[in-house]
């Protein structure tokens, strides 16, 4: 079954602009999505339509087989959601805001309790159920909304953006968590900035751009797509003019510092083999840019091109 | 219908009001209190009596249903318009609770602030004067068709509010005028018969004078005219909430 299916949805806002261009969408049970696009590209309306923020122009949401139209409370109890912004009661307790979603829920508050303890416990907060939230880090903010938005056991789970502006050791720490979240059964819709993070957690893809689906596949067959890959090599000694090496692109970019553009079917061994025979020693390689960010800006790019 | 949501919803807005008793219980306690110390004792006593009561005896139900009326309004639309305005009200759009439910869950928490506010007003009052309920059954319910009627008021004006200063347009403009202007301190026939006649299209003269008549037998109004003219905005003004909510104005884009 999908977890998530979207049919034709278009979005007509009131000043007249098309966010969404009637786009259509899978996302099976238990995958780990990514659902990519620059800013403006109709991510946050479609979120904001599938978790019932925003009103559709037309088409269809269907939630673990519940059309968000007919059976609009069945799939919200499937759905959880956590903001791009912080939107809980900041003068409220960490328990008590998990507390209270939990009751809109429909749970008992015996059953609430425990389940507002299990999140908080899995969210390493459980020491901060008793703190006003606004006096929380916002790093615990993020977890805080991660947690509420778990304390129903959502079938389907969407973060939105939900590492943005924190610490690299709180976001790794937050990629485990997603991980094991996922691992335990519970589909996830990611989107975000930052394409090393989608990377590196999501099985499947889709990039969104101008209101309309412009790339859906598994991460790896779009990987794959990739047909040179840029990497930067520090050198030992400086040079005055690049290696000149057919098949590769090299530049300077400064006198120790060496961009090469690589072709998938060259690899690095004949590059390397040619450094060597000209004693250039490399001291270090490094992805120029991500993988994913390449094909991402090539097909957003390629898009714009066209229109 | 989700009567956990409705719960969860209702106690936390008694919380809410508990929590900042200086904002929401102390001020109607020292406001009431000075009106019937200046109003109904010092210049009271020289005004004499109205329609056979003390002055002070007149004004004490008016004042008491100003109070519900303020209160129960301003505990919805500031509770409401906070939660949207900070984007609180997405935990309640995303979850399954319906519209019903959460109109429901805030007019009780209005009514419940407007009722308490009632009670310590009265209970002010017992310290001046010494009036006695005549048909407690009628007060009581045209306090509650009242806090009801305003609750909703306060909720239609956060849901079509785009700033705090929307909100207070209508208590300043709107709610004050016509509640001094509703027979509060003064009977209406003592107003020039223009005046009555203009008077007769404030809906609060005919709750303040309902009230009145539960508290000491005193009306300038029909009383079943004002129980059906409070229940007929009740009924209008619920469709129109939920007609917005469903619509999502103000909510949802």
């Amino acid at each position: 079954m999908n977890a998530l299916s979207i049919s034709q949805l278009r979005k007509v806002y009131s000043n007249g602009f098309e966010a969404l261009k009637g786009i259509d969408l899978d996302v099976e049970e238990g995958d780990f999505f990514a659902l990519l696009g620059p800013n403006g590209a109709g991510k946050s309306t479609a979120i904001g339509i599938i978790s019932s923020l925003v009103n559709e122009t037309s088409g269809s949401v269907t939630i673990f087989g519940h059309d968000l139209q007919k059976h609009r409370n069945q799939a919200k109890s499937c759905l959880g959601l956590v903001p791009q912004e912080v939107n809980f009661n900041q003068f409220d307790t960490v328990k008590n805001i998990l507390l209270n979603q939990a009751g809109y829920y429909g749970m008992s508050r015996k059953v609430a309790s425990a389940r507002t303890e299990h999140c908080l416990k899995q969210m390493d907060l459980w020491d901060k159920r008793d703190t006003i939230s606004r006096r929380l880090s916002g790093g615990m903010k993020r977890r805080v909304m991660i947690a509420r938005a778990m304390v129903h056991a959502p079938k389907l789970l969407i973060l939105d953006e939900p590492t943005a502006g924190v610490d690299i050791e709180i976001r790794r720490s937050m990629w485990e968590m997603m991980q094991d979240v996922n691992q335990q059964g519970t589909t996830i819709i990611l989107t975000t900035h930052y394409l090393e993070e989608a990377e590196s957690l999501c099985r499947n893809i889709a990039i969104i751009d101008q209101g309309r689906i412009v790339e859906n596949s598994s991460m790896s067959q779009l990987l794959a797509r990739l047909q040179v890959e840029h990497f930067v090599l520090d050198l030992a000694e400086a040079l005055t003019t690049p290696p000149d090496l057919e098949g590769y692109q090299i530049e300077l970019v400064s006198p120790k510092v060496m961009s090469v553009a690589v072709p998938k079917t060259k690899g690095l061994n004949q590059l390397f083999n040619y450094l060597t025979q000209h004693n250039i020693q490399v001291l270090s390689l490094k992805n120029k840019t991500n993988r994913l960010e390449q094909l991402f800006m090539d097909l957003v790019q390629a898009k714009t091109n066209r229109v | 219908m989700n009567f956990t949501a409705y719960n969860t919803i209702v106690v936390k807005e008694i919380y809410r009001f508990l929590r900042i008793w200086p904002q929401t219980l102390l001020p109607p306690a020292i406001s009431t209190a000075l009106y019937f110390l200046i109003f109904g004792k010092l210049i009271g006593d020289r005004i004499g009596t109205i329609s056979g009561a003390s002055y002070m005896d007149y004004i004490v139900p008016g004042v008491i249903l100003m109070s519900v009326i303020n209160h129960s309004y301003a505990n919805v639309v500031s509770s409401f318009y906070s939660t949207k305005f900070q984007h609180n009200i997405e935990e309640l759009l995303v979850a399954p609770v319906s519209n019903v439910v959460i109109l429901a869950g805030y007019i009780t928490g209005g009514i419940l602030r407007g009722l308490l506010v009632g009670f310590v007003v009265a209970f002010i009052a017992m310290l001046f004067s010494e009036v006695i309920v005549q048909n407690f059954t009628i007060a009581l319910l045209i306090a509650l068709m009242t806090a009801t009627m305003f609750s909703l008021a306060g909720f239609i004006n956060a849901q079509l509010a785009e700033s705090f200063d929307a909100i207070s347009i209508i208590p300043n403009f709107v709610l004050t005028p016509l509640s001094y202007l509703g027979g509060v301190f003064y009977s209406v026939s003592m107003l020039p018969s223009v005046w009555q006649i203009i008077s007769m299209g404030n809906p609060i003269l005919y709750m303040v004078n309902a009230f009145r008549f539960g508290f000491i037998g005193v009306t300038d109004v029909d009383i079943q005219l004002a129980f059906m003219m409070t229940g007929g905005f009740i009924v209008l003004m619920t469709v129109f909430s939920l007609f917005l909510l469903h619509k999502g104005t103000g909510l949802k884009q």
